[in-house]
């Protein structure tokens, strides 16, 4: 059907919505529930500053459809709090203007979760889904590191 | 932003999928099937895809396999690309596709959508021309499994309602040496410049590459002039380069004598790597 | 000193790890309606005909704009019409725009609007556009408003010529022993700045228009759509939230004009016109392409005598900002040397290529690219070190500018302590160059830089403070937040002179031309120095009346006053004294009889001293002072595949005071990982259409995690007395050298002199068959 009425599960609340089929899960989030955290930054699958938590895995918002995250656990920005990696990013000055955070925080948040032994081949891997303009990575890194190595 | 309307569909089984496609072609709604989808979202925003009705298959069951039966290895075409990296049952395949687009973008990408994107590159494709896997589709007919060599020449040919399900590798071609590089225009984000992909086999190597032409190959020819033990490694590549499929692509990743340029040194990185291995 | 040079925490932190920071597009409300442009096809076409027929049918259309000639807009040249009008001058350019209840239904109804073009011949490069006879991009050039120091020269593509004549040319090349001359070209890029650009406008009922927008400039946006539409300057009032990035790509005026016009199209609702990433790429203006040539003369002692430049700017299809950048190129033409002649002509040319902004280093990074590639080739030819040629014609207080401006110990930074350290940190004296294997060396390249900020000569900044009832201070400034943690060091600035706690201090972020002072723009790496000095005024402002009012209640006079720790007390004891809160907001004897009121301070600073530059010498003070600093890039090159690595990047640069250390290194690496992505891989590709083929991030490449370099940052404090502590501008230092240092090490590296950025492989390949 052109249009879904149904509950997404978002921050571990159960979320009524009405989307069309076409809808990204970004949209939704962004205009139908209000959670801004994340960002469009280029609707295209490129730049990861959309990435949320689907089940577990980072997924960017932008490249999955609404319709689709019906069933699964889809965890924003929003729904991370005193987290040891959004502490880190803080000490470490691991952003500059912002923008691209939340998306970094939520992939960082999965890796850790994923793969908290993970090596620098690994944090590579994962890491290099996001764009951040501002920093030098150098801040990042340090900020992941911190929270892996504690893990 | 995808500014049209499609009616989207989730069914549950493979004929189910199949019928769904025919009665919605009937109604003329172009109908899609779709699995990660990055293509109809990405290349839909910009108006260069376009449909009435999705169909999901991710569902299905057939699609979602991964398992290593018997003497082969059975990957279903929904999986997405981060979930075969993760389990590695097929080295060569792991390496070649932890290269494609970005380690999030391949948790959305699947095997299936990278086989048959229109995007061309299409490099999850390489390892399985190389192994000479067998494909399991499912269209208006029935299943049918088909030689992967035999139904892809440049892009995998499906008739109009039918769906790749899985690919099936046997183990010998698995547990083969195998050499994998993607070359980039700089550093180690963006498209091919080359991609390419070997496996020793019974002696013989076997190439595909991705990001030379419009389209992935895996040429004979080429494998015959690299093959030429008699020879020196500068004919072998030379003679190689001289059977290589056209149009060699020029554009804004490479020009054309450039690409072949660095085709003609990973050919002989690939014999250094490979020539002196024993199988 | 107690707060400044400490790393602070940012006082956005905890908004920006939470997902609670907004940013112009988080702002949204139910009324709000979607703005959609279209926008040109092709680089330089005739319109023949807009059809909009088609897209009137699509539910929710509200209004669509298409073939109004509304007024001419643009800074410095009145030449850009707001919706393209009998033609289209660049690849993107806006030619309709849709306004509709949602996004959906904007794009649905702009994709439906057919345009009919004829194609025109394109202009593709500054060169060609400066070549006589060459087709024009603005034919009635000679008819435009334009700023008095424009300088466009009818019947060409030139928007303005910029002339440094000084000293003597022929005694300057009689004193030369060797002369080198190079040419060196790269095209337009980009910012991608990861928030694209956003608007929004409101016309309220009682004709007061709400502007929010992503932008450094929302003074500038205020100012400027007063003077196109002949609005009241109060009653417009532009908020700016915080801003996902904007490396000078913010600074112009573009979408703001869009949204204001579909405002007043649908009777004032609100409109959003939000950027695509390919209409941020290529519709908002870009970062700057240049074609130089550079020849320098230099005597047997290794002095340089003689210097003669020509920068043909590419200034796209609308001069706007590019005409600063021009005239800002020219300012520093010659880049940190002590240079006794000098001869440059800088010009801003029209071409169809997207029109040019500002970007990090504001023309800077692109002629130190042209001088410093220069100076290594001249390093080459005379056979001397290329740190030591830098060393000895390393600028210094007592010689002059380009334009004759007398550097002293404060007003310029110790360039020759710069390049020492950078000597140091990359081990320069181990050599240049190190075999690793067959294949593999490892190679380095220097350069250096210098900047002054030619920003408006009477651009003001302002700062407010207003006590809270529990003794805390709120500090407010027009200083936009654009990534820098700008407002975070104008509260160390504060807590450092009031001597408080600087947790006591609370910053609004959000500019809000109402309420706010002004601060002319948040560019130029000039927030920390001219708000900075705002703060401190503002300081002595509260400072005064803290001990206005104590003095009264402790009956003790003004001079034996001190104030600390959110106190004021008895100099002599400490122990008598009143607490912030207890006099923040007057105080109240015991009997309830009050005294003073809210304490509210304020400060403005202006810079001094400045002055337009003479049009036929250049001779004039551009910029307040000048930052220096020196580079070395290490690289691990691949002598088959022309491929390489960046192994280290260092960045040594006078900041005159550390303010806020991670900041402040955050800031240089930063800058540094945007320059090398700029020299390594970022560049707009055009074809015979004057398109651009690659205005996406999956083709247009930003750094990556993982791409970046080790990091090597050094600092050098020598004060600027102006400066607050004496700290001098950084924001955009660390990028400018990297390009000239990547070059550098390329060329060396490669055996071929590399003058065209950016330097992928391919570009080496090419030169190494050339040189075959």
């Amino acid at each position: 059907m052109k249009t879904y009425t149904g509950t997404l599960n978002v921050n571990g609340e159960s979320r009524m919505v009405t989307v069309r089929s076409a809808d990204t899960l970004l949209y939704t989030l962004r205009r139908m529930l209000g959670l801004t955290g994340s960002k469009p930054g280029c609707l295209n699958g490129d730049c990861g500053a959309c990435t949320v938590n689907v089940d577990g895995w980072p997924m960017k918002s932008c490249l999955m459809l609404a319709v689709e995250a019906v069933g699964k656990k889809v965890t924003t920005i929003e729904g991370l709090a005193d987290t040891p990696i959004q502490k880190a990013f803080v000490e470490h000055f691991a952003f500059q203007c912002g923008y691209c955070t939340p998306g970094f925080i939520m992939n960082c948040h999965s890796l850790i979760e994923q793969h908290p032994d993970a090596d620098d081949h690994t944090i590579k891997e994962w890491l290099e889904s996001n764009i951040c303009r501002c920093t030098s990575y150098f801040e990042i890194e340090q900020a992941v590191k911190s929270v892996l190595k504690k893990t | 932003m995808l500014s049209f309307d499609f009616d989207y569909f989730r069914p549950e089984t493979l004929n189910e999928a199949i019928d769904l496609f025919q009665f919605l072609d009937q109604q003329g709604k172009q109908p899609m099937f779709f699995s990660g989808g990055t293509e109809l979202i990405t290349l839909g925003r910009i108006n260069l895809a376009y449909t009435e009705a999705v169909i999901d298959i991710k569902d299905i069951a057939e699609c979602k396999i991964m398992q290593v039966s018997g003497d082969q290895v059975l990957l279903g075409s929904t999986l997405s690309l981060t979930k075969i990296e993760e389990a590695n049952l097929f080295p060569l395949l792991t390496k070649t596709a932890s290269e494609v687009a970005d380690h999030t973008a391949r948790g959305k990408i699947t095997l299936g959508g990278n086989i048959c994107a229109r995007i061309f590159y299409r490099e999850a494709v390489l390892p399985f021309l190389l192994a000479d896997s067998q494909v399991l589709l499912i269209g208006p007919n029935g299943k049918k499994i088909v030689p992967i060599n035999e139904i892809f020449q440049g892009q995998l040919g499906l008739e109009k309602g039918e769906f790749l399900v899985q690919v099936a590798t046997e183990n010998r071609f698995i547990r083969a040496p195998f050499f994998s590089v993607k070359r980039r225009q700089q550093w180690d984000t963006g498209y091919p410049l080359i991609t390419i992909v070997a496996l020793k086999v019974n002696q013989q190597i076997r190439v595909g590459i991705s990001g030379l032409c419009p389209f992935p190959f895996r040429s004979k020819e080429v494998e015959g002039a690299l093959n030429n033990i008699g020879q020196s490694a500068e004919a072998r590549v030379a003679g190689a380069i001289a059977v290589l499929p056209q149009p060699i692509l020029d554009d804004v990743e490479g020009s054309a004598e450039y690409r072949l340029f660095v085709l003609r040194n990973l050919f002989f990185d690939l014999l250094a790597a490979l020539d002196r291995v024993q199988v | 000193m107690e707060v400044i040079g400490k790393s602070v925490i940012r006082k956005e932190a905890v908004d920006k790890v939470t997902g609670r920071a907004n940013f112009t597009h988080d702002f949204h409300t139910l009324p709000m309606l979607s703005g959609k442009m279209v926008i040109s096809p092709y680089g330089h076409a005739k319109i023949v005909s807009i059809d909009t027929m088609e897209a009137w049918q699509v539910p929710g259309v509200r209004t669509i704009l298409a073939g109004d000639r509304f007024p001419l807009t643009g800074e410095a040249i009145r030449d850009r019409p707001p919706l393209a009008v009998d033609k289209v001058r660049y690849h993107g350019e806006p030619v309709a725009l849709v306004v509709a209840d949602t996004p959906v239904q904007a794009k649905k109804a702009a994709d439906l609007i057919k345009v009919k073009y004829e194609l025109l011949q394109v202009v593709n490069s500054p060169t060609q556009a400066f070549q006589k006879g060459a087709p024009l991009v603005h034919e009635r050039l000679g008819e435009y408003k334009k700023e008095e120091d424009s300088l466009p020269v009818p019947g060409t593509n030139i928007a303005t010529h910029i002339k440094i004549r000084k000293g003597n040319m022929e005694k300057g090349w009689a004193d030369s022993v060797a002369v080198v001359e190079a040419s060196l070209s790269f095209a337009p890029s980009d910012h991608v700045a990861m928030e694209t650009r956003c608007a929004t406008a409101e016309i309220m009922p009682d004709g007061n228009i709400i502007i929010m927008t992503s932008s450094q400039a929302p003074f500038m946006v205020k100012r400027l759509l007063s003077d196109y539409f002949g609005i009241d300057l109060g009653k417009i009032i532009v908020h700016t939230p915080l801003v996902g990035g904007a490396y000078g790509g913010k600074a112009p005026v573009q979408l703001e004009v869009l949204a204001y016009l579909a405002s007043k199209a649908v009777g004032g609702k609100p409109v959003k016109i939000f950027n695509t990433r390919e209409e941020d790429i290529i519709t908002s203006p870009c970062h700057i392409g240049l074609d130089a040539t550079v020849k320098l003369g230099v005597n047997r002692d290794g002095k340089i005598q003689a210097a003669e430049i020509r920068y043909l700017w590419d200034g796209g299809a609308y001069s706007d900002k590019a005409i600063d950048v021009t005239r800002s190129g020219a300012v520093d033409c010659t880049g940190p040397y002590n240079i006794e002649n000098v001869s440059c002509d800088s010009y801003c040319m029209y071409t169809n290529h997207p029109y040019a902004s500002p970007f990090r280093g504001f023309s800077h990074a692109e002629l130190s690219f042209a001088i410093e590639r220069t100076m290594d080739l001249l390093a080459q030819k005379i056979n001397m070190d290329p740190l030591v040629l830098r060393y000895i014609n390393a600028i210094m207080p007592g010689n002059t500018t380009p334009t004759r401006v007398l550097l002293n110990k404060s007003n310029v930074g110790n360039l020759r302590k710069c390049i020492e350290k950078v000597r140091e940190l990359i081990h320069w004296d181990e050599g240049s160059v190190k075999e690793v294997s067959d294949r593999l060396i490892r190679v380095k390249g220097v350069s250096c830089s210098w900047k002054t900020s030619t920003i408006d000569i009477d651009a003001p900044s302002g700062v407010i403070l207003t006590f809270n009832r529990d003794g805390t201070i709120n500090l407010m400034s027009g200083v936009v937040e654009i990534g820098t943690g700008t407002k975070t060091i104008l509260a160390q600035i504060l807590a450092e002179r009031l001597k408080m706690d600087v947790d006591n201090i609370h910053v609004k972020m959000e500019v809000d031309t109402q309420t706010t002072p002004e601060h002319w723009k948040t560019v130029a790496s000039r927030g920390t120095f001219m708000a900075g000095r705002a703060v401190l005024k503002a300081a002595e402002d509260v400072l005064d009346q803290l001990k206005e009012v104590a003095s009264c209640v402790l009956r003790a006079p003004k001079e034996d006053l001190e104030v600390a720790g959110s106190r004021v007390f008895l100099r002599d004891d400490p122990s008598i004294g009143l607490h912030f809160k207890d006099i923040g907001h007057g105080y109240k004897y015991p009997n309830g009889n009050s005294i003073g009121g809210q304490i509210i301070g304020r400060g403005s600073y202006i810079l001094r001293h400045l002055t337009h530059l003479n049009p036929e010498t250049g001779a004039g003070k551009p910029g307040p002072e000048w930052t220096v600093a020196a580079y070395g890039v290490e690289i691990e090159f691949d002598r088959r595949d022309y491929t390489y690595r960046l192994v280290k990047a260092c960045t040594v640069v006078d900041i005159g005071k550390v303010m806020n250390e991670k900041a402040a290194l955050g800031q240089v690496m930063g800058a540094m990982s945007m320059g090398l992505a700029f020299a390594g891989r970022e560049t707009f590709y055009f074809d015979e259409l004057g398109r651009v083929l690659n205005p996406q991030l999956r083709t247009y490449r930003p750094l990556r995690y993982g791409e970046n370099p080790e990091y090597l940052v050094g600092f050098v404090e020598t004060p600027q007395l102006d400066g607050p502590y004496g700290a001098r501008g950084v924001g955009e230092h660390g990028l400018m050298g990297m390009p000239g240092a990547l070059g550098n090490a390329l060329s060396i590296a490669a055996g071929v002199s590399l003058n065209n950025l950016p330097l992928i492989p391919e570009l080496i390949w090419k030169a190494k068959e050339a040189a075959k």
